[in-house]
């Protein structure tokens, strides 16, 4: 335990940096969903990746954190095999790697603030769990955390009376008391309004930033994308097919991504 | 998201909504058909019931006014029915509780949910009376067999209707806590029973509203409680002792009932919010 801490710090003072190598995963055997991919993704600032609905988009970031488990290929989080992971390893990877959802998937009958210290639960023993007694360190960063995401007032209030655009504030603050190295976020915005999409993007953006923490963000708005990420990835049918500054991104590669043109118009 | 239908019926022909389901009218006249032939088979008519009706009359008459006397005895019974069902209803809930997540498909694999399910099943087989005489006769007369005897109707039902409450939560609230690194017992802890707790209060409530009348009953077979001084009661045909043995089990039960609907209150729904 000491000697991983040990090995934390050291890793700390550098940007996060996390490598798929030749990644495959298929559901159905002979049926890959991603075609052995190769992909680095260095320090901070966001990562948008887009594509098309099916293009296994979620499937890759889910590898990450073996929420799916990957066929083929290694996933490297700081020089850590993360595929080769089992057990209790694979609960201390987690705890590094923080998870936005498309659905938020807060805990519904708990309170806002007991959803944010779910991200200390990778931490704390099962006994202190169940009778709420979490370190005093966390309850502060928690409601620290529930001021930056502008929710102070809603502490004490259950998650299933909160609004679609406060959830993944919730969703976020979660995500960030993990205190992790990396940020994954699987469409986070898709079941959002577009003003509050743009909000919740850059609350993420800012806080992430703020945290030296890399964003890699799955997404199906291309304007959305463009506007916040450092650089775009692009898939199409489980391959990497743009990868390059937003700037770089022309109705050619998206015309390769999502295929055919009449909706660019 | 509706494709348009391809299956149009021919212009003028008339579309049915709904299409007649004749197996279904099939079953409901076998089952009317049998009722008749069964009562014709065990003498249910009008004129056996007329001679029940007068049979019941000189029953009533001799229950009235019911007869207190033996109040020492009927109290001793009652707390002990009492007694028998808190134990076996606070054992019987604290087993169901790990019994009822092990057998959750949903989040255990089939090594361990098929044994559990197995378990509840063996559980839910006989009736309460049954397994009282069971334990009767291995554990010897006494509150200890019908403890034991509720304690295993208590996993019958709370098990299973916990394993099933448990197999339709939303997985994502669970992913969600699998993903920042909790260990087993956390997502438990936090995914799963937030999403069950109220449920598992009204089960539980449930159940403790059963085992106070079965209580009330084991004692007929020697596990117990007030049901052996009612069998006795009867036997010697002390109707009046009955009526008052009755009246005592009715307010306990009636009491019973009242003290878990507040528990329902206090615990159901705002137990999670109020706790912060």
């Amino acid at each position: 335990m000491t000697a991983g801490t040990a090995a934390l710090e050291r890793a700390a003072l550098q940007p996060a940096a996390l490598e798929f190598r030749r990644l495959g995963k298929s559901y159905l055997p002979g049926h890959p969903v991603l075609h052995e991919i190769d992909l680095a993704i260095q320090g901070q600032g966001l990562t948008a990746i887009i594509g098309p609905s099916g293009t296994g988009k979620s499937t890759l970031i889910r590898c990450v954190n073996r929420l799916v488990e990957p066929s083929s290929g290694q996933i490297l989080l700081d020089g850590e095999d993360l595929t080769a992971l089992r057990g209790r390893a694979l609960r201390l990877a987690r705890r590094r790697i923080g998870m936005v959802f498309q659905e938020y998937n807060l805990v519904e009958r708990l309170t806002v603030i007991e959803n944010l210290l779910c991200g200390r639960l990778g931490y704390v023993g099962a006994v202190a769990a169940w009778l709420r007694r979490f370190p005093q360190t966390d309850i502060d960063r928690a409601f620290e955390l529930l001021d930056a995401v502008g929710l102070s007032a809603f502490a004490k209030t259950r998650a299933d009376s909160l609004s679609g655009g406060q959830r993944q504030r919730v969703g976020i603050a979660r995500a960030l008391m993990q205190q992790p190295r990396l940020l994954l976020a699987d469409e986070p915005t898709s079941s959002l309004d577009p003003k509050t999409s743009v909000e919740i993007m850059g609350l993420m953006q800012g806080l992430c930033e703020a945290r030296g923490i890399p964003v890699i963000v799955n997404m199906h708005d291309v304007e959305l994308a463009k506007r916040f990420a450092s650089r775009i990835i692009g898939m199409s049918g489980g391959r990497v097919v743009f990868d390059g500054a937003p700037t770089a991104l022309t109705d050619d590669h998206l015309k390769q991504i999502y295929g055919g043109e009449g909706w660019l118009e | 998201m509706s494709a348009p239908g391809s299956t149009a019926p021919a212009p003028g022909a008339s579309r049915a909504a709904f299409s007649p389901n004749w197996l279904g009218r099939a079953g409901w006249l076998a089952l009317l058909l049998y009722c008749i032939y069964a009562a014709s088979l065990l003498d249910v008519t009008w004129s056996r019931f007329v001679i029940g009706l007068d049979q019941g009359a000189k029953f009533l008459d001799r229950m009235f006014p019911p007869n207190f006397s033996r109040w020492e005895a009927v109290l001793k019974g009652m707390k002990e029915s009492l007694e028998i069902s808190v134990l076996a209803s606070v054992a019987g809930i604290l087993i169901s509780l790990p019994i009822g997540v092990m057998a959750a498909r949903n989040l255990m694999p089939g090594w361990v949910s098929w044994p559990a399910r197995a378990l509840i099943a063996v559980c839910r087989t006989f009736h309460p009376v049954i397994v009282a005489i069971i334990f009767v006769k291995a554990v010897g007369f006494g509150a200890l067999a019908g403890i034991l005897a509720l304690v295993i109707a208590s996993i019958g039902f709370i098990g299973k209707l916990f394993a099933e409450a448990i197999e339709e939560i939303s997985l994502k609230q669970v992913e969600a806590v699998r993903a920042t690194g909790a260990s087993f017992m956390n997502v438990i802890l936090f995914g799963v029973l937030p999403q069950v707790f109220p449920r598992f209060i009204g089960f539980s409530t449930y159940q403790f509203d059963s085992n106070v009348r079965n209580s009330t009953m084991v004692g007929i077979v020697g596990a117990g409680g007030i049901g052996a001084p009612l069998f006795v009661a009867f036997q010697r045909f002390d109707y009046d002792v009955v009526c008052a043995i009755l009246l005592a089990i009715i307010a306990v039960v009636f009491c019973c009932e009242i003290l878990s609907n507040q528990v329902k209150k206090v615990f159901g729904e705002q137990r999670v919010a109020a706790s912060g």
